[in-house]
């Protein structure tokens, strides 16, 4: 890969806040148009990477390149050359729809014989042509989102941080905001997603699994489900579930389950061979078996799997 | 007569207005104790108010509800002695310790000592945290804020319990941890009603009411919510996912496309069919795929199919 | 009402304030930097003001008249200057309080037996402290005058009798006239304000704030319990504090204190219950923390500080001014306050500012009662 393709390069980044660490030798590359997520819960240190991604916190330690600048040493053209999208604070709801857009024009410097062009587009691209004049307080929460990545690209960046863009927004608006993410990725746009939000996450062609500061695991979302666990999962629904739940623990060759709703998630090394095993393990203590199927693990599986591991090793029960 | 049967909430036309909007309208189900319900939807779906009603926080427009056998437009205090909320911020004291957090709520329901000291050490033990009893409540990692929210909420052992968006952002492993606490509670036979904006932590609800705009869209159990979806999904895994999609948005027999970071996630009406036909397409447009895979139906695509129309049988 | 979930709000209450370090300094070292910066900084009475001095004549007779000058507590006479361009300026920048010019024919017209005029030039940008510079020059001028007139008469061989008339006057209840003594008991006012009002226009705000009340108010807690548990511990540290102010006044300061202890605490009660239930009543309406603190500042710190009778006379306020003052609780319990220390007047007789400062505490308490409602919106 040449550089010209590197849209963003960490290399061992390391943030420590007193004797807490609160990134933890992250290193990683980002293709242009690529939309790469970073997947962590709250507190798991996303926060306080993308600050130093766009120039906002000194690295104690390490390096990163964001748009080809030093995110050390040039803070600043780092700020020119990216977009950061939140949806909660980026907007005035007392502003209107255009005025939003004039302000943020502004605040990126755009130049004052392209500003009318650049707006022009960005309405067209959100699909809020004719929504000039309304009030953005008023507008329902898929349009705002659509506005606030509208105000957040005015100045062309080569690369946008989109911070939790589209948790709590219905799935319809949510769909729509995603294909307008994969169609700027299209046209070469780098997207730097951070989210807790494991259905978000699925739109990502690369993911990172963040915990405690360092970085769990790092691919695309299939090739995680298919290799991060230690086995296959299988959803058994039976009656009655405690019972079930309490002997499949203590069952040769389960490695984990768990109470789902009405069924049972169970982890075992080979989904096709256990099958019959466990049925018949369950039969034998009085436990009734309705269904017994292999199911795709989600982000979420994958995660708790890779994370429980990590504790398990660090503190031995 | 049986207890179960015995619904321990029951919202009958439910409806509260905000200026300007209908933040819930005529809502109607059931939850029964043992059961955990899910109220499932976007932000804005009317979620939180429906569950500030029932807590007793804000008084309805029209319609009923009865939590615990107390009417909480009418004696919305009565109904407080046997529920628990769990509001979606967290509410309770930073600056109090866990264990000062536990006792301010048992005092406030009554709990005496003995029985304060033997429920808080169970349920410290279940959550893993009872090394942090000393610790202030605002120096928890979020998971264990709302762990501790919830042993606030059972220490009194309320009949119901209402949790709003309780495991928003915590990690994954205090999330399972939160879920097999409320197994556990169902065995007591507690009533436990949570709303969540992750249409994918719905799956893990007994019975789900999916909410939109105020209204209620369906009311069931997931399996059953699926099922009548009456359509099968597909999954392509591709490394160049907007060519499948070019390939295949108007072939037949979809209703909806989503693309996803490596691949296409496909509503078809006949699973079998679509997939021969599907892979065929593909494989003469040059287009690259690793596989197509059927998958089960997630709630998402149940809701989406709702909201925009498509036919689902009712 | 249950007392142990009374019990259960006051106690949490108690650990935020202990907690909370600028609120325990609010508690614990404002009462005491008050007392102090009142009783040292704040003084009402006028010594040593810089006086500069233009002596035209340097007679023996001059010397004499701005000895009595340079001998008083009042005045200190920091320059003597020989024209009128520096007089004005001093008086310019504020280095003189007043410029005092003694004519150049002065101890001639002295011998003469005429009237001879001196001049004394006043900043009066400040007009009480001028009317008080006026009064004192005055006076020491009409001293010296007497003095030379009965010399005058003397060395005439005139029998001499004493002035016929002299007035004694007699400060009654603060004999040195120390301004301390009044207004050492005065800051009690303005320490129980941010006790009573400022710090408890918090506390409900910032359970809205954190979110901490839509929990609450989902308990079988009652409305009276959560009041009360949170107005018990500020009543208590309010007490405490002016206990610690009477201390600090009396011990440090030697204020006279002739009055019961009864006295001074029903009516430091009944101010401080009118007070909290008033910052109760904001923080209830406000909902907001910052609104909560300016308003509750707005409504009892500047009053107690201002309108009370503290600093300033009520009497010598404009007539609209001293009407508003009717309705400030502050007022009748700084006036109580002045009364109990300094004259020593029993609870019998204090029912012109007692009753008062009871009709507030009721009228509040019962609109803080009213005000708090358990539900959102």
């Amino acid at each position: 890969m040449n550089t010209e393709d590197r849209s963003v390069l960490i290399e061992s980044l390391v943030k420590r806040f007193g004797d807490f660490t609160a990134v933890d030798h992250i290193s990683l590359e980002t293709r242009r148009g690529e939309i790469f997520g970073f997947l962590g819960p709250n507190g798991a240190g996303k926060s306080t990477c993308i600050r130093m991604l766009c120039g906002l916190l000194r690295p104690t330690s390490g390096r990163a390149i964001v748009a080809g600048f030093d995110v050390a040493r040039e803070p600043e053209s780092v700020r020119q050359h990216i977009g950061y999208m939140s949806q909660k604070f980026s907007l005035y709801n007392d502003l209107k729809v255009i005025e939003n857009l004039h302000l943020f024009a502004g605040l990126y410097n755009v130049p004052r014989d392209l500003v009318g062009e650049r707006i022009a587009w960005a309405l067209e691209m959100a699909d809020l042509k004719g929504k000039e004049a309304m009030m953005t307080g008023t507008l329902p929460s898929g349009w705002k989102q659509r506005l606030a990545l509208g105000c957040a690209v005015l100045h062309r960046p080569p690369i946008i941080f989109l911070d939790e863009p589209t948790s709590g927004v219905d799935p319809i608006s949510r769909r729509q905001f995603w294909d307008l993410i994969h169609q700027m990725a299209a046209e070469g746009v780098t997207v730097f997603v951070t989210t807790h939000y494991m259905e978000e996450a699925e739109y990502c062609n690369r993911l990172a699994m963040i915990y405690r500061g360092k970085m769990v695991a790092l691919g695309t979302p299939t090739e995680l489900k298919q290799k991060s666990m230690k086995g296959e999962l299988l959803l058994i629904e039976c009656e009655p579930l405690g019972v079930a739940v309490e002997t499949l623990q203590g069952a040769p060759e389960v490695l984990d389950a768990a109470v789902f709703g009405n069924a049972l998630h169970v982890l075992v090394p080979n989904a096709g061979k256990e099958t019959a095993r466990l049925q018949a393990y369950l039969v034998a203590r009085e436990v009734q078996v309705s269904k017994i199927e292999p199911i795709r693990p989600s982000l979420e599986d994958v995660f708790v799997a890779l994370t429980s591991e990590r504790e398990g090793r660090k503190e031995p029960v | 007569m049986n207890i179960a049967a015995q619904a321990a909430i029951m919202l009958a036309g439910l409806s509260k207005s905000f200026p300007g909007v209908h933040a819930v309208e005529r809502l109607s189900f059931e939850v029964y104790p043992g059961e955990i319900f899910g109220l499932v939807g976007p932000d804005g779906a009317g979620k939180t108010t429906t569950l500030r009603m029932l807590a007793g926080v804000m008084p309805p427009d029209r319609g009923t509800a009865t939590v615990a056998g107390f009417d909480v437009g009418r004696d919305p205090e009565g109904a407080k002695h046997h529920l628990s909320y769990m509001p979606q911020r967290f509410g309770l004291y930073e600056d109090l310790t866990v264990d000062e957090n536990i006792r301010f709520y048992a005092d406030l329901f009554g709990v005496n000592k003995a029985e304060r000291e033997l429920r808080s050490g169970q349920l410290l033990r279940a959550a893993g945290m009872s090394e942090f009893r000393g610790r202030w409540a605002g120096k928890l990692s979020g998971g264990m804020k709302q762990k501790l929210g919830l042993i606030c909420a059972l220490i009194h052992r309320p009949k119901v319990i209402l949790l709003d968006e309780p495991t928003t952002g915590v990690d994954p492993v205090s999330r399972r941890d939160f879920w097999r606490i409320l197994y556990e509670l169902t065995a007591e036979g507690v009533a436990i009603l949570t709303s969540t904006a992750y249409l994918d932590e719905a799956e893990r609800c007994h019975r789900v009411a999916l909410l939109h705009q105020g209204r209620l869209l369906f009311c069931d159990t997931p399996a059953h919510l699926k099922a009548r979806l009456g359509k099968g999904v597909l999954a392509v895994t591709s490394p160049e996912p907007r060519r499948v999609r070019e390939q295949l948005q108007n072939a037949e027999g979809i209703s909806s496309l989503v693309l996803t970071g490596d691949g296409v996630h496909i509503v078809v009406d006949d699973v079998a069919r679509r997939m021969a036909e599907f892979q065929a397409r593909l494989k003469q447009a040059q287009v690259p795929f690793d596989q197509i895979q059927r998958v089960t139906p997630t709630i998402e695509d149940l809701f989406v199919d709702a909201v925009s129309g498509g036919k689902v049988r009712r | 009402m249950r007392w142990v979930r009374l019990k259960a709000v006051a106690r949490k209450e108690v650990i935020h304030i202990i907690r909370d370090v600028r609120s325990l300094g609010i508690v614990v070292i404002m009462p005491v930097v008050l007392v102090l910066f009142f009783g040292y900084g704040v003084s009402l009475d006028l010594k040593h003001l810089p006086i500069y001095v233009y002596d035209r004549e340097a007679s023996e007779q001059s010397q004499a008249l701005l000895k009595r000058f340079q001998s008083s507590d009042y005045f200190e006479i920091v320059r003597v200057v020989n024209n009128y361009s520096e007089l004005a300026k001093a008086l310019d920048d504020g280095r003189a309080k007043m410029a005092f010019v003694i004519p150049s024919d002065f101890s001639e017209k002295l011998r003469a037996g005429g009237t001879v005029s001196v001049q004394a030039l006043v900043d009066a940008t400040d007009d009480n402290t001028a009317n008080i510079i006026i009064g004192y020059t005055q006076a020491l001028v009409q001293v010296y005058s007497n003095d030379v007139q009965l010399e005058w008469l003397q060395r005439r061989g005139q029998r001499v009798q004493p002035p016929p008339l002299s007035v004694e006057t007699r400060t009654w209840y603060n004999e040195n006239l120390e301004s301390s003594a009044f207004i050492v008991p005065g800051v009690l006012a303005v320490v129980m304000s941010v006790i009573g009002a400022f710090l408890t226009s918090l506390t409900v705000a910032r359970e809205w704030e954190r979110g901490t009340m839509e929990q609450l108010i989902s308990t079988p807690v009652t409305s009276l319990e959560i009041m009360l548990g949170k107005l018990v511990p500020y009543f208590l540290v309010g007490l405490f504090d002016a206990g610690v102010c009477v201390v600090l006044a009396i011990f440090w300061f030697q204020v006279p204190f002739r009055g019961t202890v009864m006295a001074l605490l029903i009516s430091s009660a009944l101010f401080l219950i009118a007070l909290l239930c008033l910052g109760f009543f904001i923080s209830v309406v406000t909902k907001n923390q910052l609104a909560a603190s300016q308003i509750a500042l707005v409504a009892t710190f500047l009053p107690a500080f201002l309108l009370s009778g503290f600093l300033f006379a009520i009497e010598q306020m404009p007539q609209f001014v001293q009407l508003v003052t009717r309705i400030l609780p502050a007022r009748y319990y700084v006036s109580s306050l002045k009364m109990i220390f300094l004259k020593g007047t029993p609870v019998a007789m204090l029912y012109p500012q007692l009753v008062p400062l009871a009709i507030f505490a009721l009228v509040l308490a019962t609109l803080a009662t009213r005000i708090f409602q358990k539900r959102l919106v």
